[in-house]
Formats: structure tokens, C-alpha cells, sequence
């Protein structure tokens, strides 16, 4: 800032001085976890298991990670997250445009009653197990579509659509279209839907995120490993310490993996999290473009 | 005039979804108040009035759980409550824009990472044995027995609430720095005039104009207490630290769904009782914010 250059007495000078060196710290607190994983991820398994690495790598090796790429059903869970993740958000974005539309448009009657409608599963849910018993009741035990339909839409993201809309897609435009004859099908395909990149990206990842980090409803919903997403068989493995052959195939030899069990974990996280990690940088403004939106409504 | 139908016909799908996903719940609710049998189904099971909720408030278990979700919500909501405002402020005096982009980079990723990864690095982190702890120690020549904290139940609310600000502290402030660059920067020159120091001018200008966004939402995060994030507390549980670790969200999912012998209508009694109690929460304090809303145009 410029302002900031103009003066700089002594006080400021230790202002900043702290303020750098408060920032410096939390940069190390937030880096260390990471760096050990990482560290970890790349030590020799003897080395991870009696506890040596403390900052770089012991006994550099690449053994975890050739293991892990080595076995299949990671890669299997990994692929069947990436479908759940895109059919998922998919689903999201379209029934989360449907309602946002029409609620953002002010000629709609009812809308005050409409709105209540939604807005109100935001405050007072049926709980879980009312949940559950509907999800079973309509038969989507052990389908995909249990991880889809009881969520497909966010009211919050719905909200933050509907403010989008409101504000950037001016009613004239709509007057102007309906002179020409446009129905309000072509006005939302053709006009409000281009000029809505910005707001589709946004909930689109807040979508994609959501559904990738997901592992409740899967564990509630769906009982048959073939068809367990990422999160849940990263749940086996890191929290429950538990290598099934049902995850591991049968080619995993047993004795060899239980000595690589700590190592194969450190691997599994940078594996699973890698992706999100290198996306993140470059989305990371539609991130605080969608806060921005929730806020200005908020 | 065929303009309003189409609206209506937009909506259809969104409205099904409300429906059965969410509105279907909450008729099935009702099984709290009822004897709930497969069988006969929700609308054929027989009445038993307040029965589950009387046998949930004098359980030996109530008040446990009770003050496991409130004392671990407080806890997580006075200890994490200033961090974000404290990196805002911070972030809002660097004058070097690498620096400063490289701190939120840093602090933004690992709200990213997902709740089984986050978990599982918890884990590892916290090991006696593979650990990094022990090695850090070890550095400044401290050769201690570490305790397995994960199965401490006094340690369970700090590693919770520590664990969670540091993932969520950097994408938490982002609200923060967008409020402070809402203010006006002619403060700031004419508090430069007047020769106020850095310090001066974060503590009457930054934090006053960030102080009604704090307000708000510290008051809505209060109105949410009943709503922890369940799916982290119920992967860090485990059969040692479930003392502390039972909460009400949890307590239902280990009675309705994962008991031998599961009892939908006493799980969903719990439920309801906790939804009803969050409902009237939010309620009370979003009139509160209301109202300082109004009165805090200061």
C-alpha cells in the first residue's frame, strides 16, 4: 500500500516487524504437518516405522508409492471417485440452476412461498435416520445414485446462484428478449446461462469438493466394496488400520504389505490429496468469489 | 400469455427433489414418536407417545452426551473464533504482495484436504511411536514416554478443535480481508495525517470496520452449536476416547444404524429432539443478529 510507505517511525518499524514475524510462524505451523507427510511419504519403510523422520526423508526410497501404483484397487477407487465426483456435480448444477432461476425472477407468483420451501430445509432437517429410511424406501441401497439424489442440491449454493442472478442479469434484458419473443426456456439457455460462467464455476467446485471429500453417505448407503468410493477405503486403511483383501486384491502379499503399512499411509495421503492440491491454485479465486457472493447475501 | 407456466415447469425438478429428500424425512420423523417396526412401516406402527424421549433424558448416557456436544461446540467456537480475524488483520498490513500471497496460498490449502485424510494425518501425526513428536523432542534432548493421545479422553476436545484450526483458520479469514478491503481508504490517509501509527490504525480503523462481519458471525456460529462436524468426531472416535467423544450426532448413528440390535425410533427421538432444540436456537439468535444488525451501523 502506499500509505503505508509515507510514514515509517520506529513504532511502525516493530509493528511490521511482528506482523511479519507472527505470519513467519504460522507459516511454519501450517507447513510442518505437511512437509513431515511428504517426508515420510519418501523415507524407507524401516526408517517410517521405528519414527526417525522428523523433517527430510530418511533413507530416501520410493517404495510406498510403488506400491501403491502397484495395486490396482487404488486405482480403481480412485477412478469410481472421480465418476461419482463429475456425474455428482453435474446433477448439482443442474437442478441448483433450475430452482435459482426461476426463484431469482421477481414476476414469479408465489415465489415468497416457494423460497419458505426451501429455505427451510436449511434450519429443520428428519434426521438421519428418517433419511436413511427414505434413500432405502426408494430403493437406492448399494446404487451410485444414493450418492447423488439425497444431495443434490445445496440450498446454500442455490442462494448464492439466486444472488448471482439477481444482480448481474438485468431485468431489461429480459423485457428486451421478450419483445423479440424469446420464451423464458431460450432466455435461460440462451442469455442467462452465458453470462453465468463465473457463478457456474463457483458452485461447481464448491459441488466437486464436496462430493470428492464425501465419505459418510457412501458408508451409510452403500455396503458392497466394488463400489466404495476413494474416501472410504482411505478410511480403512489410514483410521481403521485395516487392509482387507476386499481393497487390496488378492495379488497383496500380506507379510510384505504389513511391514509397509505406516509407509503406504504417508504415500496414500499425498496420493489422494495431490490432485486437489495441484487444481486448488488455479481455482482458488472462484473459492473466494463464492464467499464473497455468500456474504454480500449473508 | 404462456410466460408463467415455463418458470413453473423449471422448478418441477427441484421441488421433487425437496419432496422426497427432504420433505419425506420429515414426515417420517414421526417414528420417534411411534414404535417403529419394519414391517408394519411408518404410517402402520403404533403410537407410543414421548416414551423414547423419556428413556433418552433419564439414559444415564443424557447428560454425558449433552455436555460432550456443547462443551466440545464451545470449546471450538470461543478458541477458533479469533484466529482468522487475527491473520486478516496481519495479512492486511504486508506490504510485500509475494509474501503475502504466499501466506494465503499456505493457510488456504488445507481446507481442501479431505475429513479421512485429515483424520488419518491426525493420526499419524499423533502416534507415540512413528510420529514426529518424538523426534522433535528428541532434537532438543527431551527423551519422554509419549501418551497415546488419541485414546485419552481429555485430549480428545483439543485435538478436535486444534486440528480444526489449523485447516480452517486461512479459508476462514478470507471473509475477513474482504470486509476490511471494504473500507474506505481516505481512514487511513487522513489517520496517516494525524500521524496514527500502524497500530493505532489496525486497533480504530481495521478492527472497528471489521467488528459488525465478526459480530454476525459469531452470533450465527453460536445459533449453529448443535451442529459439529460429525463425520470428523465419528472418525476420531474410537472405543478409549468414546467417553469424551460421544456426541449427540454420533450417539444417534451408533444406535439407529450401526447397533447390533439398531432402534430406528429411539435414534430418531435423539435426532429430532436435537434438531427441534437447534431450530429454536437459530431461530432466537438470527432475531438477535437482526436486530444488531440495525442497531450496529456504527
Amino acid at each position: 500500500m502506499e500509505i503505508a510507505k509515507i510514514k515509517n517511525a520506529k513504532g511502525d518499524r516493530v509493528f511490521s516487524f511482528i506482523v511479519y514475524l507472527y505470519l513467519a510462524i504460522i507459516l511454519v505451523i501450517v507447513l510442518y504437518p505437511i512437509i513431515f507427510i511428504l517426508s515420510s511419504s519418501f523415507s524407507a519403510k524401516d526408517a517410517v516405522t521405528a519414527g526417525e523422520v522428523v523433517l527430510f526423508p530418511v533413507g530416501f526410497s520410493l517404495e510406498g508409492y510403488k506400491a501403491v501404483f502397484d495395486e490396482p484397487a487404488f486405482l480403481h477407487a480412485f477412478m469410481r471417485s472421480v465418476g461419482y465426483t463429475v456425474v455428482g456435480t453435474l446433477i448439482n448444477v443442474v437442478i441448483t440452476i433450475l430452482a435459482a432461476y426461476p426463484l431469482a425472477r421477481k414476476d414469479l407468483k408465489g415465489r415468497g412461498l416457494f423460497m419458505l420451501l426451501f429455505a427451510f430445509t436449511m434450519f429443520f432437517q428428519g434426521g438421519l435416520i428418517p433419511t436413511y429410511l427414505v434413500v432405502k424406501g426408494v430403493g437406492l441401497l448399494n446404487s451410485p445414485w444414493a450418492l447423488w439424489l439425497p444431495v443434490a442440491l445445496s440450498i446454500w449454493n442455490m442462494i448464492i446462484t439466486r444472488t448471482y442472478f439477481q444482480t448481474t442479469i438485468p431485468h431489461d434484458l429480459l423485457e428486451a428478449a421478450q419483445m423479440d419473443g424469446c420464451n423464458d426456456y431460450t432466455f435461460l439457455w440462451k442469455i442467462v446461462l452465458p453470462l453465468s460462467g463465473p457463478i457456474i464455476a463457483v458452485i461447481s467446485l464448491f459441488y466437486a469438493v464436496e462430493h470428492w471429500n464425501q465419505y459418510f453417505n457412501a458408508l451409510l448407503y452403500l455396503n458392497k466394496p466394488d463400489l466404495y468410493p476413494l474416501q472410504l477405503v482411505l478410511r480403512e486403511i489410514l483410521v481403521r488400520s485395516q487392509m482387507s483383501t476386499d481393497y487390496m486384491g488378492e495379488t497383496a502379499d500380506a507379510a510384505k504389505m504389513l511391514g509397509l503399512a505406516e509407509l503406504l499411509k504417508y504415500c496414500l495421503i499425498v496420493v489422494s490429496t495431490l490432485p486437489m492440491m495441484i487444481v486448488y491454485p488455479f481455482v482458488q479465486r472462484f473459492f473466494v468469489k463464492g464467499v464473497m457472493i455468500g456474504a454480500l447475501k449473508g | 400469455m404462456l410466460r408463467g407456466w415455463q418458470l413453473y415447469t423449471l422448478l418441477l425438478l427441484p421441488l421433487a427433489y425437496l419432496i422426497v429428500f427432504r420433505y419425506f424425512p420429515l414426515y417420517g420423523a414421526q417414528i420417534a414418536f411411534k414404535n417403529y417396526n419394519l414391517i408394519k412401516g411408518i404410517s402402520g406402527s403404533e403410537w407410543v407417545g414421548l416414551k423414547y424421549f423419556n428413556q433418552f433424558f433419564h439414559s444415564y448416557e443424557f447428560w454425558r452426551i449433552m455436555g460432550n456436544t456443547l462443551g466440545l461446540s464451545l470449546y471450538h467456537l470461543i478458541v477458533s473464533f479469533p484466529f482468522p480475524i487475527i491473520l486478516a488483520l496481519s495479512l492486511n498490513y504486508v506490504a510485500n504482495a509475494r509474501f503475502k500471497n504466499l501466506v494465503q496460498m499456505v493457510t488456504y490449502a488445507p481446507h481442501f484436504i479431505s475429513v479421512v485424510v485429515m483424520v488419518g494425518i491426525i493420526m499419524q501425526f499423533l502416534s507415540p511411536k512413528t510420529g514426529p513428536i518424538g523426534g522433535l523432542l528428541g532434537l532438543l534432548g527431551v527423551d519422554a514416554q509419549l501418551p497415546n493421545l488419541m485414546g485419552e479422553p481429555s485430549a480428545f476436545k483439543s485435538i478436535y478443535v486444534w486440528s480444526d484450526i489449523w485447516q480452517h483458520t486461512g479459508f476462514s479469514c478470507i471473509i475477513y480481508l474482504a470486509a476490511l478491503s471494504g473500507i474506505d481508504p481516505a481512514l487511513h490517509e487522513a489517520a496517516v495525517m494525524d500521524g496514527a501509527s500502524k497500530l493505532k490504525r489496525m486497533r480504530h480503523i481495521d478492527f472497528p470496520g471489521i467488528l459488525p462481519m465478526a459480530m454476525i458471525l459469531l452470533i450465527l456460529e453460536t445459533g449453529r452449536v448443535f451442529d459439529l462436524g460429525f463425520e470428523k468426531v465419528l472418525l476420531l472416535q474410537n472405543p478409549l476416547n468414546l467417553r469424551s467423544s460421544e456426541i449427540i450426532d454420533t450417539y444417534v448413528y451408533n444406535m439407529g444404524l450401526k447397533s447390533m440390535i439398531p432402534n430406528f425410533s429411539y435414534a430418531s427421538a435423539i435426532g429430532l429432539f436435537k434438531n427441534v432444540l437447534a431450530f429454536i436456537l437459530i431461530m432466537t439468535v438470527n432475531r438477535i443478529s437482526k436486530k444488531a444488525g440495525q442497531s450496529s451501523l456504527w
